[in-house]
């Protein structure tokens, strides 16, 4: 470890910054000794992401100030970060796919109206990069043909060109398979034997112990501890991620599972890039039952959602629903699943779940709009669909109760009883329903929660996905973890607890149990 | 949230108003560096447009055309998609309205030939947008470029078929022959005489009551039927479509027949209202000022009136101011023109941000 006289290579001293109601980040302190790889991890929306923009100038902290080399900066914009040798890394990368590497490296760093005389000092200096630390690539090569795995190196070149210093990079295996990531823990140590600083963001307990050197767990916008990787372990390190937390209770009664509504059989799904975002999913959901899907955001529900509401085709596999088997082959869209009762609360209540342009009666019959109920011989009927919209204001209580005002103009919680009354009201067999209380204050919480419990106990089958581990543990009768595009385990509601759920979230469950094992036979 | 405090008559009246005003202000000038006196200019093109019956007659018969084009644009763009191709749509579907005339005049009474040849001139424009809509739904084509495409294959085709084909032996210019009467649709002036309203020789034709019952009728199909629910919904958020188990590719190809089928009426007013006889070039740029017409009236059938109407008073008007002020040039006119559209379409959002930051400011004060 560093002595009291060698400055820091980054210091964070009390930052905070707050957006509206939110405070993303209260009074951060974090000291990162130079040659190191710093891990920062901590749950979806505990506020790695905004301090991380903070110390590279996209946003400015409301309090407290950054140390570089000892020394106190002022940083605006990402210029002034990168001027003070700051490069970051981010989770999407910023390429220009048509663009050769070399190209893409003196992107805003070309050096002249002409741009020969940059390439040439590029090429030059980016051998030199590539093999001092070992990132070997084809300069020439264009980005789009590049894998994922080398896209990303590009994007650590650039940092590198730029002269930085300290490297920041945000979620880097997100995109990576385990044997690309393994290569990229490499070049961390070589850039660490560099001297080259390095913070590394992520949710995955497998990599922070796997590359770094110290690690600081952030908390819904606190940092609540600082460990070196060697003296903690992958129990304290989940248990500090998700804290004891104020638990939601919902009243209900022990669930009588009946029958099978839905069965997926060996699903899977590929993206346009020819990725494995479904790997062989196969989940039963009864009558009279609430399965939770829990898993960090990103590792495959919403494909999930997607594929089960038939929005998304899936690329393998068998679904039944209601008596029919729906393929590959034989597909059936979002209109057709409605036909078979199946109702979809979207994950995305902006994005999809209505239109945000249209009067709130409008967006009330999204989907249901070729329903007889809401159609005349041509015309719509708009009289009934105003009708029934003020019924279900007053049902659900949203407000303001006006049917004419634009859905835009509705808060979070009540656009998204909108949403769930016009699901709810259809009186499916089926409800899939995506991160139901995302965005709804306490109280909305409740009503929603209780809601989808008195569905229940009509005998309607109900799949939850939500990455707020709360709330799957409240409602849950049955848990299913995701992690990867894959289902990894499944419990039982009664025998979950967060430790546990967080681990097998961070696919580190099975792993442990067989180390403890091992530890308990010799 | 914005929105919700500032008044609507702001967005609805009070902007259009100061872009065209600033448009005008900026005509003047030019006006002035000809060496003319932009007040006495103003004071023709107002008069030439609205002082007089035939002068409002002529008025209203080129914002016929223009109502047709601005609702094709205005149906296409509810559906998200920018349908460049009104002119070459415009053309084929006068070309529709031709054949129909040409083939039936001996024969057939007009109130026979009328009805087919509304049919012929929306089944020839629609005919001719399906091939871009295709390519957009199926194959994702961008429109733009297709439609664009597609008006200079109509332009050949044109002339191609009327110099080699339906020209009329031994006539100088590129006509066919000139249409029995059975084959005219009636114009408002023949109407009109009776009741007193003299409206010379304008060509206003009944066409222009096809073109506001076209009015009404996209507004009830766009806001009041499930088809523009699902071309709203496809417009405005394309995910929320597919959540909602809409087709979008059927949506999309119908919106563009649909959208081609309107700017094809322009032929019924132009080739059966106004020439009797199939001509090159009869569209005229209405194509292309339909989508002017339809930003400016916020892809609202009574929008589209009103920026037709507009339009419409500056072709009739330009034409009188330059008939009046020969050295306002129709060059000129053109240039007026231009600058209406420059200021109310493509720089619209100009003074609104300000504009609005004012009454939002007002209102909270």
């Amino acid at each position: 470890m560093t002595t009291d006289t060698t400055p820091y290579a980054i210091e964070l001293r009390d930052i905070s910054k707050r957006f509206g109601a939110v405070q993303a980040n209260k009074d951060i302190c974090l000291q990162v000794p130079a040659g190191t790889v710093h891990g920062i991890i901590g749950e979806n929306g505990a506020g790695k992401s905004t301090l991380m923009s903070i110390i590279y100038g996209f946003y400015e902290a409301d309090t407290g100030y950054i140390e570089v080399d000892g020394k106190r900066i002022d940083i605006h914009n990402s210029q002034d970060a990168i001027n003070a040798g700051i490069g970051m890394v981010h989770q999407h990368f910023m390429l220009v796919e048509n663009f050769s590497v070399l190209e893409n490296v003196i992107l805003g760093a070309e050096g002249g109206a002409l741009l020969k005389e940059g390439v040439e000092t590029a090429r030059v200096e980016l051998q030199r990069l590539a093999q001092e630390y070992s990132l070997d690539i084809d300069v020439d090569a264009i980005v789009e043909d590049l894998p994922v795995g080398l896209q990303q190196r590009v994007e650590i070149l650039k940092a590198l060109y730029r002269g930085a210093r300290i490297l920041i990079l945000d979620e880097p295996t997100g995109v990576l398979t385990p044997q690309e990531a393994d290569h990229l823990f490499r070049i961390l140590d070589a850039l660490k034997e560099q001297g080259v600083t390095v913070l590394l963001i992520t949710h995955k307990l497998r990599e922070i112990l796997a590359s770094t050197d110290n690690v600081s767990v952030m908390r819904q916008g606190q940092m609540v501890a600082h460990r070196e990787t060697a003296k903690t372990s992958k129990e304290e390190l989940a248990e500090l991620m998700v804290g004891k937390k104020v638990r939601l209770t919902v009243d209900k009664d022990e669930a009588t599972p009946s029958d099978v509504f839905l069965s997926a059989k060996n699903i899977s799904q590929y993206d346009k890039q020819g990725v494995k975002r479904l790997k062989n999913i196969n989940l039963e959901l009864r009558a009279g039952e609430i399965v939770g899907i829990a898993g960090v955001s990103g590792n495959g529900q919403s494909e999930l959602l997607n594929v089960l509401s038939g929005i998304e085709p899936m690329t393998e596999g068998e679904l039944h629903v209601a008596g029919q088997v729906i393929t590959a082959k034989a597909p059936k869209d979002a209109a057709q699943m409605r036909g078979l009762k199946m109702a979809h609360v979207p994950e995305d209540r902006h994005k999809m779940g209505l239109v945000t342009g249209f009067e709130a009666y409008e967006a009330a019959v999204l989907g249901y709009h070729n329903s007889s109920d809401y159609n005349g011989k041509v015309l719509m009927n708009r009289k009934v669909m105003i009708d029934e919209c003020n019924q279900r204001m007053a049902d659900w209580d949203v407000r303001p109760p006006n049917p004419h005002l634009k859905t835009a103009n509705f808060s979070g919680g009540n656009q998204q009883k909108i949403v769930i009354a016009r699901e709810v009201e259809q009186n499916p067999d089926i409800l899939l329903i995506g991160q139901p209380t995302r965005g709804v204050d306490i109280g909305a919480i409740e009503n929603i929660h209780e809601q989808i419990v008195k569905l229940r106990d009509s005998g309607k089958a109900i799949l939850l996905v939500s990455v707020e581990l709360d709330e799957i543990m409240a409602l849950s009768d049955r848990i299913i973890v995701m992690f990867d595009g894959a289902v990894v385990g499944e419990l039982d509601a009664k025998d979950a607890d967060e430790r546990t759920l967080g681990l097998m979230m961070a696919n580190a469950f099975n792993k442990e149990e067989q180390e403890n094992q091992k530890g308990e036979s010799a | 949230m914005s929105q919700a405090k500032v008044p609507a008559w702001v967005n609805l009246a009070l902007i259009p108003f100061l872009n065209i005003l600033l448009a005008f202000v900026v005509s003047g000038l030019v006006i002035l560096a000809i060496g003319e006196d932009p007040i006495e200019a103003a004071s023709f093109l107002i008069y030439g447009a609205f002082g007089y019956n035939e002068g409002i007659a002529y008025t209203l018969y080129y914002a016929t055309n223009l109502i047709f084009t601005g609702l094709a644009v205005s149906v296409a763009f509810k559906g998200g998609l920018f349908n460049i191709g009104g002119e070459g749509q415009a053309y084929i579907g006068g070309l529709g309205v031709g054949l129909v005339c040409l083939s039936l005049d001996h024969t057939m009474p007009l109130y026979i030939i009328a009805p087919l040849a509304i049919l012929g001139a929306a089944a020839f424009g629609a005919a001719w947008a399906y091939v871009p809509a295709y390519l957009q739904a199926r194959r994702g084509s961008h429109i733009v470029i297709t439609t664009i495409m597609f008006n200079f294959i109509a332009s050949s085709l044109m002339v191609y078929l009327i110099v080699n084909w339906l020209k009329e032996e031994g006539r100088m210019a590129a006509n066919s022959r000139t249409f029995e009467e059975s084959a005219w649709l009636p114009h408002l002036s023949d109407i009109l005489a009776p009741l007193g309203i003299d409206i010379g020789y304008a060509p206003l034709n009944l066409a222009f009551v096809l073109a506001l019952v076209c009015c009404v009728l996209v507004w009830a199909l766009l806001w009041h039927t499930r088809w523009g629910y699902q071309l709203r919904t496809l417009g405005t958020n394309p995910t929320a479509a597919k959540y909602a188990g809409i087709d979008t590719a059927k949506v999309t190809i119908w919106a563009m027949l649909i959208s081609g089928g309107l700017a094809g009426f322009v032929g019924v007013n132009e080739i059966m209202g106004a020439n009797h006889s199939l001509l090159l070039n009869f569209t005229a740029g209405y194509g292309f000022a339909g989508i002017a017409v339809s930003l400016m009236g916020r892809n609202h059938p009574i929008g589209i009136i009103m920026a037709a109407i507009l339009f419409g008073a500056l072709y009739q008007g330009g034409s009188e101011l330059a008939f009046e002020i020969p050295t306002i040039t129709p060059e000129i006119v053109i240039v007026i023109q231009g600058l209406v559209i420059l200021f109310s379409g493509a720089l619209e959002h100009m003074f609104k941000d300000r504009i609005e930051g004012f009454f939002i400011r007002r209102a909270v004060a």
